[in-house]
């Protein structure tokens, strides 16, 4: 069992105007076979924490710490938190030209194993993934997300989770812009994995949709760079009822 | 054909503001003008309005290279050639020894069935077949060959292996090259011109690709760091003909190759493929020309590059002339450039030019995109080091161009220079 924890985060951004506090004190603890939904409005620092675990160089953690099984993962390198078993599904998958969905699926799982996988089970295994996930099968001779519309971009982002079978996933807002039959592809995709038992989930998520499909042991309500609320599954139930309203408000008093 | 003096206009400016039919009152109106030429009505695609010298199809040709007078720089088509690093090509006698010219099979090997290499003279009828010089460094050359190798491929002939011309440089004296490719009707046939050592050197590449014919030209420039090269191929595309031609520049100073293709009857059809990665202080420049001059023929051109290093400077042009008479083109030019580092420079000016609204089809395209920290982060979010990233990331944006050539051996060389040229900037 592994166990992904961040303690009392805080994390800004450099803007124009200087420097941005973003996440003010973030303490999470996430163990493998844990579901945990993080929900919360537009702007609250939703992405922030998600790219911040990932290492994305934009944001610079002014306190606190992130460890995976006791290691401080803030002190790897982007790649190395990867290899770690840290998956991030973006909510923005960017369009890398000139390298194609084959070769890029294999040098990653490669450099993920340390050794380049057997070939033969491989091609068997992304075709397969493709196929459930219901991504065209050309789609392995094009560049990686270039051209792909948003819903395509995100079930090629499960493609990966399935195919690199990580410690722990974080999915941002991979439900948004989604209809209903791709939220479920997507969704059984996650879900999948999940059964194998081996992989614990952050599932950041502005809507309640698709807690139908992935659920949740734990609900996290984040308002303005913090965790305003914690619960169980009903606690979403309730966030469908009556939105994020009385959060906002007692944000700005 | 030797000593020719004539200038070939086509509907071009002597002096600024003057037409061959007479004054332009004001370039500005030329286009509404009576009096405007052909040339002055095809500027709404081109460079700037009212700028008759900027259509291509007014760009003077001659033999000589005082027609065209000493350089500055300031010139349409030598704005961005840092005229210096040409070494005099530009304005001393080109009288230097020539690279080599060494014409087999692939790598060595026995020169295929039926092909004709022959060294002739500057009264061979071939000479001049399929153009007349277009700058002053290319007629400086025409001036100064003494001898030109041809190169026939027999008509119907249909290679099983291709033509390599291997040309050698082993000094860097000014000098001039000539050499002339002949696909006669209905052959087909790869002929890989391949440059290597050291030289300066203008060199005039004549092109024919006689009816019917099918041929295809690699032109691979990786020669040695000191090498200056000014290559001007120019080529004819016959009736129902189908030219390929690609060029991959990796090595050399400063490297300058215009290619310009001409149809010369219809139905033609020709591809024009390029490749350069330019490293610190290396001048890459490639200017195209398309001369639709006669109706229902199809081209298209793709040329990418790669840059890394302090100065690395590249410069793509690509002119695509649609004459009046060009009814049923179809035509599209594209030139993606990826810059890796800062303190590199990529020049791309697509110009199309249209006369005739009767056509299938013609656009441009060009970008120059930088590989950057979002891209560098999503392949790394995915375990993927820094280094592996960056070679995945141009090794594939080049590929695509590599994989035009078709000849395995060629394309496995090509794909080792490249390795090489990522090691050599640590990427
Ligand atoms: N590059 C940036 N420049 C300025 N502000 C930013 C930038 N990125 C994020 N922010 C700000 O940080 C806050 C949190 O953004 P984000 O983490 O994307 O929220 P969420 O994912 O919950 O919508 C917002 O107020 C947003 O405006
Ligand atoms: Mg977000």
């Amino acid at each position: 069992m592994s166990t992904l924890e961040i303690k009392d985060l805080h994390v800004s951004i450099d803007t124009e105007q200087g420097s941005k506090e973003i996440l003010k004190g973030v303490s999470l603890t996430i163990n493998t076979g844990e579901i945990h939904a993080i929900m919360g409005p537009n702007g609250s620092g939703k992405s922030t924490l998600a790219s911040t675990i990932a290492g994305h160089p934009r944001y610079t953690v002014d306190s606190g710490s992130i460890t995976l099984d006791g290691e401080d993962v803030l002190a790897m390198s982007v790649d190395e938190r990867a290899r770690a078993g840290l998956f991030l599904a973006m909510q923005y998958p960017v369009e890398v030209p000139g390298v194609t969905m084959t070769n890029f699926l294999r040098t990653a799982k490669t450099a993920l194993d340390g050794e380049a996988p057997s070939l033969r089970h491989w091609t068997k295994d992304v075709k397969e993934a493709m196929s459930q996930l219901r991504i065209d099968a050309d789609f392995a001779q094009r560049n990686v997300n270039e051209g792909f519309s948003g819903g395509e971009k995100k079930r090629v982002e499960i493609l990966q989770l399935e195919l690199f079978k990580p410690k722990f996933a974080i999915m941002d807002e991979t439900d948004s812009g989604l209809d209903v039959d791709a939220l479920k592809v997507v969704s059984e995709g996650h879900n999948r994995v999940h059964a194998d038992g081996a992989m614990g989930t952050l599932l950041i998520t502005h809507y309640t949709r698709i807690l139908r499909y992935i659920k949740p042991n734990f609900v996290h309500v984040f308002v303005d760079g913090k965790i305003a609320e914690e619960g169980g599954p009903e606690l979403a139930d309730r966030l469908e009822e009556e939105g994020y309203d009385r959060y906002l408000t007692a944000a700005k008093a | 054909m030797t000593e020719i003096t004539e200038k070939a206009r086509i509907g071009a400016p002597a002096i600024d503001g003057f037409t061959e039919e007479g004054e332009n009152l004001s370039p500005l109106n030329a286009a509404a003008g009576p009096l405007a030429g052909a040339s002055a009505k095809s500027h709404s695609h081109g460079g700037g309005v009212g700028v008759p010298d900027s259509s291509r199809a007014g760009r003077l040709t001659s033999y000589k290279a005082d027609d065209f007078g000493q350089l500055t720089g300031r010139e349409e088509d030598w704005r961005f050639t840092p005229l210096k690093r040409l070494r005099g090509l530009q304005s001393d006698a080109l009288v230097g020894t020539a690279p080599t010219v060494t014409v087999s099979g692939p790598e060595g090997a026995e020169l295929p069935a039926g092909v004709v290499v022959e060294t002739v003279g500057r009264d061979d009828a071939r000479i001049g077949v399929a153009g007349i010089p277009e700058d002053r460094v290319s007629a400086a050359a025409w001036e100064a060959f003494k001898e030109a190798t041809v190169v026939t491929i027999p008509a119907e002939a249909q290679l099983e292996t291709g033509v390599a011309v291997v040309i050698e440089g082993t000094s860097t004296e000014l000098s001039a090259q000539h050499v002339v490719i002949v696909a006669e009707k209905f052959s087909k046939a790869v002929v890989v011109l391949d440059h290597k050592g050291s030289a300066t050197v203008s060199q005039n590449v004549e092109i024919d690709v006689q009816d019917g014919a099918d041929l295809t030209v690699v032109s691979v420039q990786e020669w040695a760091d000191d090498a200056v090269h000014a290559s001007s191929q120019q080529t004819r595309v016959g009736r129902d003909a189908k030219f390929k031609h690609v060029t991959v520049t990796l090595g050399g100073d400063l490297v300058r190759v215009t290619p310009s293709t001409r149809f010369t009857g219809t139905g033609g059809d020709a591809e024009m493929f390029g490749l350069y990665f330019a490293d610190a202080g290396q001048h890459l420049e490639h200017r195209l020309f398309v001369d639709h001059a006669v109706a229902n023929c199809k081209s298209r051109v793709l040329y990418k590059g790669a840059l890394q290093g302090k100065n690395a400077h590249t410069v793509w042009v690509g002119d695509v002339l649609i004459r009046k008479e060009a009814e049923g083109t179809d035509s599209y030019e594209a030139n993606r450039n990826l810059v890796l580092t800062d303190g590199a420079r990529a020049d791309s000016v697509p110009n199309l030019e249209i006369e005739t609204g009767l056509i299938e089809g013609a656009g441009h395209a060009s970008t120059t995109g930088r590989f950057d920290d979002e891209h560098l982060f999503y392949l790394m979010a995915r375990g993927i080091p820094e280094d592996v990233a960056r070679r995945l990331v141009v090794r594939g944006f080049l590929h695509e161009i590599i994989q035009q050539i078709r000849v395995p051996a060629l394309e496995e060389r090509l794909n080792a220079s490249l390795e090489r040229e990522l090691e050599a900037g640590n990427l």
